[in-house]
Formats: structure tokens, C-alpha cells, sequence
């Protein structure tokens, strides 16, 4: 018996006595290593195009995951309020149309690209709570609809049609960006800095908060919560990570069109954010990464079964109906079970941990 | 009315005024000096019958939308792409056959069978899972755009109405006066619009009798009000469902053959349309058929008289209206919140 209590107080003193990073996981290491000595054996084009635009398309998904998973709030216009974070630095920094950018420094351009992205996102998120599940999911399409059309017919500030090209991000420290490595840390460090955010946040009292919102409004109302508010600075957080991800897009490509923040795109970040999973921030970079894989890769797969490499939506669409057929929680809600599965004692049929 | 007139008065003076204003707009000989101010009547009316007549087109599409919502709780984002599947189904057959009649009960009944298999093998699976079935018609609206850019093409495809709806009708409305001679002008306006919007009303019209007045009406609303309940009762619920999602979805696809002859059959309407109606169905409020109605009309008006008027910013006009709506009665015109 006392060797027993005594061996228990070691275990929970040995856990306190631990450093920091030996309480990290060793998934994380793995993960953070693998991504950080990428550049060592990655060729350019997997830099750049496949790594750099999945850390990209996860932010603007992930900004949509936190509402979603979190907020229980699907919203289709966070590929807008990207968009508008994109046209921000494109109109206040510098770009090939120099009768409308207004060339200032970078330090004023992306805040207040950042801020106006905030400040749209916050309006949209006053208008979207007013209505609840699958209302929300229409009125953020039809929003995410009215800005593609206003941006196209905006000639005074958006440019019209063609948008915006040669926007192309600071010379700082003397790096340039858009290099295939530079641009890799920059967008790895950026998704990291929004996949820990994220993460903290919903572990701090504003996101369990808003994880009862999800799951009760009216009881949290009846805390004293107000509902609303918590619902709205959400948006407010989201259009941040989606701004963010926007402003990257924007350089990535160098240039912003109303395309960009189309329909078709608006949908594919619903799209990679179910395909990953909803349930944890890790999801939406998952499903980004397939879905860029696809995108990249498709063309050549399908010409080799002999299909026009046009038929890219299709094999996006079929795969996107068997994940929502077969496991409506994405990818992550395969991984779960699994895992479970694998847990689970064969003879007894109750998981071995329950013991 | 008359409650209207005790509750509101001052609301009550604004819209007869209004009502009024426009009657005169409409059947007066306008002054120089308005002319100067807001351009020839002609454009004013027929910016007025072209959004009237694209209401009834939109109130097809939308019908079926919000008739399938109230009802399943199902957010079709696919109805678009029914619509579309409508059109091309009646431009082959109206072509091929000659008959531009028959395109529409092939379209209605092809499309509705389309419906019928999507909710017997889709939706009925995921009952009251509103989510995953918006996410699911999401999926079915990206393969079924490129199956019919596959099988269809990209081109653009008019469907010609027959010899005799094709041409223009005199009216009894005064444009204006002959400056040589003093006759007076009068409207002339393509007779097809007239005669698919006058159809459109009579739909309209025959689905509120049956919705209000016969056995199957009275199931369909007491399955809006609670479909549990209605269940309860014994009534064979998942019959009525499929009925109503092919009726729905038919619509869908007749509004695809109007669509067609008013403008064109392409890749990319679906979205257009699927929009159209997700916004009248927001302003006129959700399951509701004479919300439909006004939703449409009002986004149909908004859109003619947008482009004619201010053409930059017309579609983004129909998007104010639905968030001015939004803004003031979340629940839609007509919507009961």
C-alpha cells in the first residue's frame, strides 16, 4: 500500500519536474521538424506551389473551421474577407496600377489592410448572426456573391475585371519573398502563428465561451453571456486569420482579381475545411493539402486513365460527396476512428483504457 | 387593409401615394421636363414589364426552393444545377422534335425524376441533418456543373419560342406622341415574355388553391408547421417529401426551359440562378409561397431597373435589398418569425 502512494506521488512529481518542451508531444516534434528541414530536400516548385499555397488555403479554411468548429457557424465569406485583405494591400501598398495604389509603406498597408478586413468581417458577422445554422450558410453566400460582382464592377477602387497585378510583398532584411524558401518560412511561420492562436483561443474563456454558445445559446444567455457578442468577435478573430492568409494569397500570385474571391473559390474553402475536418484546427491544413495535391496532380492522373484533365470539379466534387457521405466529420473524424477501433479489445468489445 | 389603416396610417398614405404615382408613371403621357429628368418612357416600361416578366421567371426557380425548405428543412444548393439540367433537356428536345411545347413536360417530368432519386437515395439518408444535407447538395452542384460542361459543352444555347409567340404585341400603354403627325405611340412588347408570365401566375396561382384548399395542401403545411406531429397522425410523410422535392425540382426544370427562350442556356447560370433564388427567398421569407412571390418581383424589378438606371451597380442592388431586409426583419417579407 505505501509502496504504491509512494510510487504515485513520483509519477505526478516527475510530471511537474518536467521542462516544457518534454510536455510537447512527440507528434509535434516530428511535424515541426519534418516542416522545418523541408527546404533541404523539397524541390522549388513543392515549396512555393504545393507547401506554400496549402499553408495558405489552411489559414483562410482554418478561419472557417474556428467559426464552424467552435461557433457552430459555417460561413462562405471568409474567402471574401481574404480577398478584401488582399485588394487592402494591393490599393494602400504598391502594385502595377499606379493610378489607384496609393504606394505606402508596408507598415501602414498591411495593418490597415488587416483592419479593414476585421471591419468587414465584423459587419458580415452582425448581419449573419441574426440567423442561425443553415440560414447562415446561405446569407455569407450571398454575400460572398455581392462582393465578387461589386468588386468586378468597381472600377475607382477595385479595379474591375482585371484586378490588380505587381503586388508584391516588402524587400525586409533584405530577403526577397517571393523565392521559393523565403516564401515557405514566411507562410509556415504565419499558419503556425494562426494554428497556435486558434488553439490557445479555444482554450481560453472566450472560446469555451463560445464553444457553449455552440452547444447552448440559451443557457449561456441565461449565464449572462451575451451570445451575440461572442458570436460577432468570433467573425471579428476569423476575418483576422482570413485576412492574413489573403494578404499571402495576393503576394503568392501577385496579383488580385475578383476571381480570386469568387464563388468556385468561396466554396473550396467550405470544401477543404469538411474534406480535413472540422472538429480541430489541424483539419483545414489536411484538407488544404489534399486539395492542392489534387489540384496540382490531377491533370496527370486523369490523362493517364485516359480523362481530359478538365475534369478536375468532378473528381473534387465525388470526392468531396464520399467524405461527406462516409464521415461528415472530414479526414481528422476517419483518423478518430481508428484510432478508437484500434483501442478496442477484440474479445471483450470495450476499449482496453476503460479498464 | 383596414387593419393596416388603423395600425400604420401614416404607412398606409406612403404606399397609396406610391401606388398612385406609379399608375400615373404608367399610363400618362409624360411631360418634357420628366423625361429630361429620369429618360423616354419607353425605357421606363419596358424596364418595368422586363423585371415584372423576369419576377415570374424567378418566382419558378424560387418556388420550388422554398417549398423544399419549408417543408424538409433542406437547403437545395443544388437547384441551380436543376435548372440548368431543365434548360439543356429542353433545348435538345425542342430542337430535335420541333415542338417547343413538349420541351416543358419533358423537362418537368426528367428533372423531377432527377429530384425523386435524390432524396430517396441521398437525403431520406441523412434526415434532419440540415448541415450535412446543405454540404451534400454542395458536392451534387459541383459534379452535376461538370458532368453537363462534359456532356454539353461551354457554348451558349437559345431556345427559340415557336412562329407564333415570336415577335412583338401592341399594347394599349402610350409611349408618347408622333411629333409630325400627333398619333400616339404605342408600347410594343415580345408576346413570349407575356405569355410565360402570365403562365407563371397561373402556376403560381394553382400551387397557393392547392396548398390552402385541397387534402395534400393541408399535409404539406402541417409537415411546415411540424413534421413530427404530422407523422404522428399517420400520414405517409416520406411520400409526401418525395412528392414535394420532385414538384419542387420539376419547377426547377421548367423554369430552366422559360430561362432559356427569355435568354440562354450556358455554363454558369446555375450559379446565377441558385443565387437569384437564395436571395428571393431571403427577402421574402423562407417557406413561404407568397413570399416567394413578392421576393421575386422585387428582386426582378430591382435588377431591371437597376441596370437601366444605375448599370454599374445593378446586381449589387438586389444584394442591399437583401441585406436591408436582413437588417430590419431577418425572418423575410413574409416570413413568420
Amino acid at each position: 500500500m505505501a509502496l504504491a502512494e509512494t510510487n504515485s506521488t513520483r509519477r505526478t512529481h516527475n510530471a511537474q519536474e518536467r521542462v516544457w518542451f518534454e510536455r510537447i508531444p512527440a507528434s509535434y516534434w516530428v511535424v515541426g521538424i519534418v516542416l522545418l528541414i523541408m527546404p533541404a530536400f523539397a524541390s522549388d516548385f513543392a515549396l512555393y506551389q504545393v507547401f506554400g499555397w496549402t499553408f495558405i488555403l489552411g489559414m483562410i479554411s482554418l478561419s472557417l473551421m474556428f467559426l464552424g468548429g467552435y461557433g457552430g457557424m459555417v460561413s462562405l465569406v471568409q474567402m471574401s474577407i481574404a480577398g478584401l485583405a488582399g485588394y487592402m494591400v494591393a490599393i494602400f501598398g504598391d502594385s502595377a496600377i499606379t493610378d489607384i495604389s496609393m504606394g505606402w509603406p508596408w507598415y501602414v498597408a498591411i495593418p490597415l489592410a488587416l483592419i479593414v478586413a476585421m471591419f468587414f468581417g465584423t459587419i458580415v458577422g452582425s448581419l449573419a448572426v441574426r440567423t442561425e445554422g443553415i440560414y447562415t450558410i446561405m446569407i455569407t453566400l450571398a454575400v460572398a456573391a455581392a462582393f465578387f460582382y461589386f468588386t468586378r464592377q468597381n472600377y475607382v477602387v477595385f479595379n474591375g475585371f482585371s484586378g490588380f497585378n505587381g503586388v508584391l510583398p516588402p524587400d525586409l532584411f533584405g530577403v526577397d519573398w517571393r523565392q521559393s524558401k523565403p516564401f515557405y518560412y514566411l507562410t509556415l511561420f504565419w499558419a503556425t502563428v494562426a494554428y497556435f492562436s486558434v488553439l490557445y483561443i479555444s482554450r481560453a474563456p472566450f472560446g469555451l465561451a463560445l464553444q457553449g454558445v455552440r452547444d447552448n445559446p440559451r443557457r449561456m444567455a441565461a449565464l449572462g453571456y451575451s451570445v451575440n457578442a461572442h458570436r460577432i468577435a468570433a467573425y471579428a478573430f476569423a476575418a483576422l486569420i482570413a485576412g492574413t492568409g489573403g494578404i499571402l494569397l495576393t503576394w503568392q500570385s501577385a496579383q488580385i482579381s475578383p476571381g480570386t474571391a469568387g464563388i468556385g473559390p468561396a466554396i473550396d474553402i467550405l470544401v477543404i475545411a469538411v474534406i480535413g475536418g472540422m472538429s480541430r484546427p489541424i483539419g483545414p491544413f489536411i484538407g488544404a493539402f489534399i486539395y492542392v495535391l489534387l489540384k496540382t496532380f490531377a491533370i496527370d492522373v486523369l490523362l493517364s486513365v485516359g480523362l481530359s484533365g478538365e475534369r478536375f470539379q468532378l473528381l473534387i466534387g465525388l470526392g468531396f460527396l464520399a467524405i461527406v457521405f462516409f464521415s461528415p466529420d472530414g479526414l481528422l473524424g476517419l483518423w478518430d476512428r481508428w484510432q478508437e477501433y484500434r483501442k478496442r479489445d477484440p474479445l471483450l468489445d470495450r476499449r482496453e483504457d476503460m479498464r | 387593409m383596414r387593419a393596416l389603416a388603423s395600425r400604420h396610417p401614416g404607412w398606409t398614405i406612403v404606399i397609396l401615394l406610391a401606388v398612385a404615382a406609379l399608375i400615373w408613371l404608367i399610363f400618362a403621357i409624360w411631360p418634357k421636363g420628366l423625361v429630361d429628368v429620369i429618360g423616354r418612357k419607353k425605357v421606363f416600361l419596358n424596364a418595368l414589364f422586363n423585371g415584372i416578366t423576369l419576377g415570374g421567371l424567378y418566382f419558378l426557380v424560387a418556388s420550388g426552393f422554398t417549398l423544399i425548405f419549408g417543408l424538409m428543412r433542406n437547403v437545395n444548393l443544388a437547384h441551380g444545377s436543376l435548372y440548368l439540367l431543365g434548360g439543356y433537356i429542353g433545348y435538345f428536345v425542342a430542337s430535335s422534335t420541333g415542338y417547343w411545347l413538349l420541351a416543358f413536360p419533358v423537362a418537368f417530368v426528367l428533372v423531377a425524376a432527377v429530384g425523386v432519386l435524390m432524396q430517396i437515395f441521398i437525403f431520406r439518408r441523412m434526415e434532419g441533418q440540415d448541415l450535412r444535407q446543405t454540404l451534400v447538395t454542395i458536392g451534387i452542384s459541383i459534379v452535376m456543373a461538370d458532368l453537363m460542361l462534359w456532356g454539353v459543352g461551354g457554348d451558349f444555347y437559345n431556345i427559340t419560342p415557336p412562329s407564333w409567340l415570336s415577335g412583338p404585341m401592341e399594347t394599349l400603354l402610350v409611349t408618347g406622341v408622333k411629333r409630325s403627325s400627333g398619333d400616339l405611340i404605342y408600347l410594343k412588347y415580345p408576346v413570349v415574355r407575356v405569355v410565360i408570365f402570365l403562365a407563371s401566375v397561373v402556376i403560381g396561382i394553382a400551387m397557393w388553391l392547392i396548398l390552402n384548399r385541397t387534402q395534400i395542401g393541408m399535409m404539406i403545411r402541417a409537415g411546415v408547421d411540424d413534421r413530427d406531429m404530422l407523422s404522428a397522425t399517420g400520414a405517409r410523410i416520406q411520400l409526401v417529401f418525395v412528392g414535394v422535392f420532385a414538384f419542387g425540382a420539376g419547377l426547377a426544370g421548367i423554369a430552366g426551359v422559360v430561362g432559356g427562350t427569355f435568354q440562354s442556356v450556358a455554363p454558369g447560370e446555375d450559379i446565377r440562378f441558385l443565387l437569384a433564388s437564395l436571395v428571393v427567398v431571403i427577402v421574402g421569407g423562407m417557406g413561404s409561397i407568397t413570399g416567394a412571390a413578392l421576393g421575386a418581383l422585387l428582386i426582378g424589378l430591382a435588377e431591371q431597373f437597376g441596370s437601366v438606371y444605375f448599370p454599374t451597380y445593378a446586381v449589387v442592388l438586389t444584394f442591399l435589398i437583401m441585406v436591408l431586409v436582413l437588417a430590419f426583419r431577418p425572418q423575410g417579407l413574409m416570413g413568420r418569425s
